[in-house]
């Protein structure tokens, strides 16, 4: 029973870390209807950026966090004034289109700003078992995932509160709705786009950070999107509650799968799993357990 | 006296034309380089492309080439992805006067892709310590040469340090060895010997196999926790290893219980861990450092001409060694197949006939610059892999480097050899070969 328990709050942790990676996507879907296939290689442009400046200027981790953020709004800027702003109202796949090739030229340009080696990222987070936790309980709970969690906690706080209490929130919103309805009552659509990407590219540092810590900054790190993907499905695109609960439900039903069944069938089937668990759920709601149902009358 | 002058002029003559044909030869060497400097491998490839590239541009500098024809180091971009590699292999095979003469795809998916092409296109294919370990037969493969050692001898000295830190190799008896195997044919490649050597000294094997690439293993770890075995055997490549050592040591599984192949004891592997991963064990087969006259010849000559292929800083890490000692092996061959047919002009055909006679003995290694830096190699047309020797080395976080704690671990070639002789024989029925003779 220790061991099920312990599987299960693996589980919650690891899936608090996808959740991480998936509130970007909702993020930016949420306000713009793009699904950014670049979000995964945003996360490691912006933790490569943050331990690249440490490196090469030597200024504490602080400043190169804010220096990073400005990086990362900068981004933004240019993302809206060379790539969106010259696909307003297309259709969503030449926007997702878009965003494809903006993964790979951030990649191959984070590749050669910062080149391609591990990049050792230690900013003081405590890292290894919770003694604690070991000793007591004989439960093994990794400690940077609590720290994840906590960070995830406060960034869900912090962005619902900005989404459903700000007129910036609400414009965004409105924006997500209906790009030409938005723009005719006064919403500056410019204004928005370069907004939500940097606060999409924000949650990317913080993402990147947190995994970053875990393995160094690599470039596997952009693959991390593929470990998001079936929490969107299941949490629904447009919900950040529903990237966290997603990201748990996956978390716990790919660790369980994988302990419990994975010997059974040869093992490394927590993958394959979590697509499989997102697939079933899509089956009884299509748009996900938060996503929104949308009604088109034709 | 007019006739004594014309016969030291014939003398003088014949002693320099060689020289001077040698060193003015026109003749280039195409010698491709299959590396991935992109992608989530990237931290891995970039030192073995280094190390590779760099024993070339000083043979270049300092000889004029190799016995003074120039080498034409063509790098293609792999990205660790086997369609890519495919493709970089039918771009470059065709290549310069020699076309290409031999190929180090450092991928075991790439290499298995290669196997039946090589025998068309008559390419020898280098899998230096990776690839297919039955390509050691060389009646069954005559293309593929698999030096100095395959997987199945390092998972063999594996369980053989493992006994003898056990206390003898009886002493396996009822222990546990969990396998973290990254879930690719590189990965499995030791299961089968593992399991045989599991039936022969009386471990259990547990196999836990990690998807592509290896940023999330939680699962594996926490079955490792369950499991308890008393030893874990790595076969990893890129993030997996650095992911591992981390979750290793976070679950505080003993980090000198813990021993990857030498594919995943690198510096990159070890250093995100911090001072959590001192201690950890890893095979290898050549010495770690840049202590070597090789080294300081590559720095002086090569380095301080501005010529490097990477960081200086970065010579003489395990993967950059690895690189080098591949491009020493290659080189010899070369210089072995430019013996045999007694011309600079060969082919990749002659290269393989090369290989079959490589002979780098301690001596030679030696005069390369490399003294006790790694095992003898000696060939033939049967023997393609040899001597399965390794060594074991631990990281020692503090001083930030690897130490050579054991050496000369030989397999057990009574498991081993039965089980190259069978997978060969397997491969020849399925593939309609018949193997050749060898004397």
């Amino acid at each position: 029973m220790t061991f099920f328990i312990e599987t299960v709050l693996s589980g919650l942790m690891a899936g608090v870390m996808y959740s991480l990676v998936a509130l970007g996507f909702v993020l930016i879907f949420k306000a713009s209807g793009i699904f950014n296939f670049a979000q995964g290689v945003m996360c490691l442009f912006a933790a490569l950026t943050f331990v690249g400046i440490m490196e090469k200027t030597g200024v504490p981790w602080p400043v190169s966090f804010v220096l990073t953020v400005g990086v990362m709004v900068a981004l933004a800027w240019v993302i809206e004034r060379f790539v969106l702003s010259h696909l307003v109202n297309q259709e969503p796949i030449i926007l997702f289109m878009a965003t494809i090739g903006l993964a790979y030229f951030l990649e191959g340009f984070g590749d050669l700003l910062w080149g391609s080696d591990v990049k050792v990222l230690n900013i003081g987070l405590p890292s290894g078992a919770s003694d604690w936790m070991l000793d007591s309980f004989d439960i093994y709970v990794e400690k940077l995932e609590v720290v994840a969690a906590v960070t995830a906690a406060l960034l869900v706080t912090v962005l619902a509160v900005f989404f459903q209490k700000t007129r910036v929130g609400r414009a965004l919103r409105a924006v997500a709705d209906d790009h030409q309805a938005a723009l005719s009552v006064g919403i500056s659509l410019r204004s928005i786009w370069v907004i939500v990407w940097s606060v999409a590219g924000i949650v990317a540092l913080v993402a990147g950070i947190m995994w970053g810590s875990k393995s160094g900054v690599q470039f596997s790190l952009s693959l991390i999107a593929l470990k998001a993907l079936p929490v969107l499905i299941l949490g629904g695109f447009t919900s950040i509650p529903g990237a966290i609960v997603g990201g748990l439900i996956i978390g716990v039903g790919e660790k369980v799968a994988e302990i419990y069944v994975g010997p059974m069938v040869g093992g490394a089937i927590e993958n394959w799993f979590a697509y499989m668990l997102a697939l079933a759920f899509l089956l009884v709601r299509p748009q996900g357990l938060f996503g929104e149902r949308i009604i088109e009358r034709v | 006296m007019k006739l004594r002058n014309l016969a030291t002029g014939l003398a003088a003559l014949a002693v320099a034309a060689p020289l001077a044909i040698s060193a003015v030869s026109a003749y280039e060497l195409t010698v491709p380089s299959l590396v991935y400097r992109t992608g989530p491998y990237a931290p891995s490839g970039i030192p073995f492309a280094n190390g590779y590239a760099d024993y070339f541009t000083l043979l270049n500098e300092r000889d004029g080439g190799i016995n003074g024809a120039h080498v034409n180091l063509i790098e293609c971009e792999t990205a660790y992805n086997t369609q890519q590699g495919v493709e970089c292999y039918e771009n470059t095979k065709g290549q310069g006067e020699s076309g290409a003469l031999v190929y180090q795809p450092l991928s075991t998916g790439i290499s298995y892709q290669l196997i039946p092409k090589a025998a068309v296109d008559e390419i020898p294919i280098f899998t230096m310590g990776y690839g297919r370990t039955s390509a050691a037969d060389g009646k069954v493969f005559p293309w593929i040469f698999n030096p100095p050692g395959t997987y199945w001898d390092v998972a063999s000295g594996m369980v053989n340090y493992a006994g003898a830190i056990e206390g003898g190799l009886d002493k396996l008896s009822g222990k546990t060895i969990a396998l973290v195997y990254h879930n690719s044919a590189y990965g499995k490649e030791p299961i089968r010997t593992l399991e045989e050597l599991g039936k022969k000294h009386g471990f259990k094997l547990e196999l836990l196999p990690v998807d592509h690439p290896g940023q999330e293993q939680k699962a594996t770890w926490l079955q490792v926790r369950r499991l308890r075995p008393d030893w874990v055997f790595m076969w990893g490549w890129g993030v997996m290893n650095q992911v591992a050592i981390k979750e290793a040591a976070s679950i505080r599984f003993p980090m000198d219980r813990f021993i990857g192949v030498w594919w995943s004891g690198s510096e990159q592997d070890v250093l995100p861990a911090g001072a959590d991963a001192n201690g950890y064990l890893s095979a290898g087969f050549h010495a770690p450092g840049a202590d070597f006259p090789l080294h300081q010849e590559i720095l002086s000559k090569v380095y301080d001409a501005g010529k490097g292929a990477g960081d200086r800083d970065r010579v003489g890490e395990v993967l950059y060694n690895r690189g080098l000692i591949a491009a020493v092996w290659t080189v010899e061959a070369i210089r072995k197949a430019m013996e045999i047919k007694g011309s600079n002009e060969i082919r990749g055909k002659d290269v393989r006939d090369g290989l079959e006679a490589l002979d780098v003995s301690e001596e030679r290694l030696a005069e390369l610059g490399l003294p006790n830096f790694t095992y003898p190699v000696k060939l033939s047309c049967a023997t393609h892999s040899n001597p399965g020797t390794s060594l074991i080395q631990q990281w020692d976080a503090g001083a930030g480097q690897w130490k050579v704690i054991a050496t000369g671990i030989e397999p057990d070639r009574s498991i081993i050899d039965p089980l190259i002789a069978e997978d060969a024989a397997a491969y020849a029925k399925e593939n309609n070969i018949t193997p050749r003779e060898c004397n």
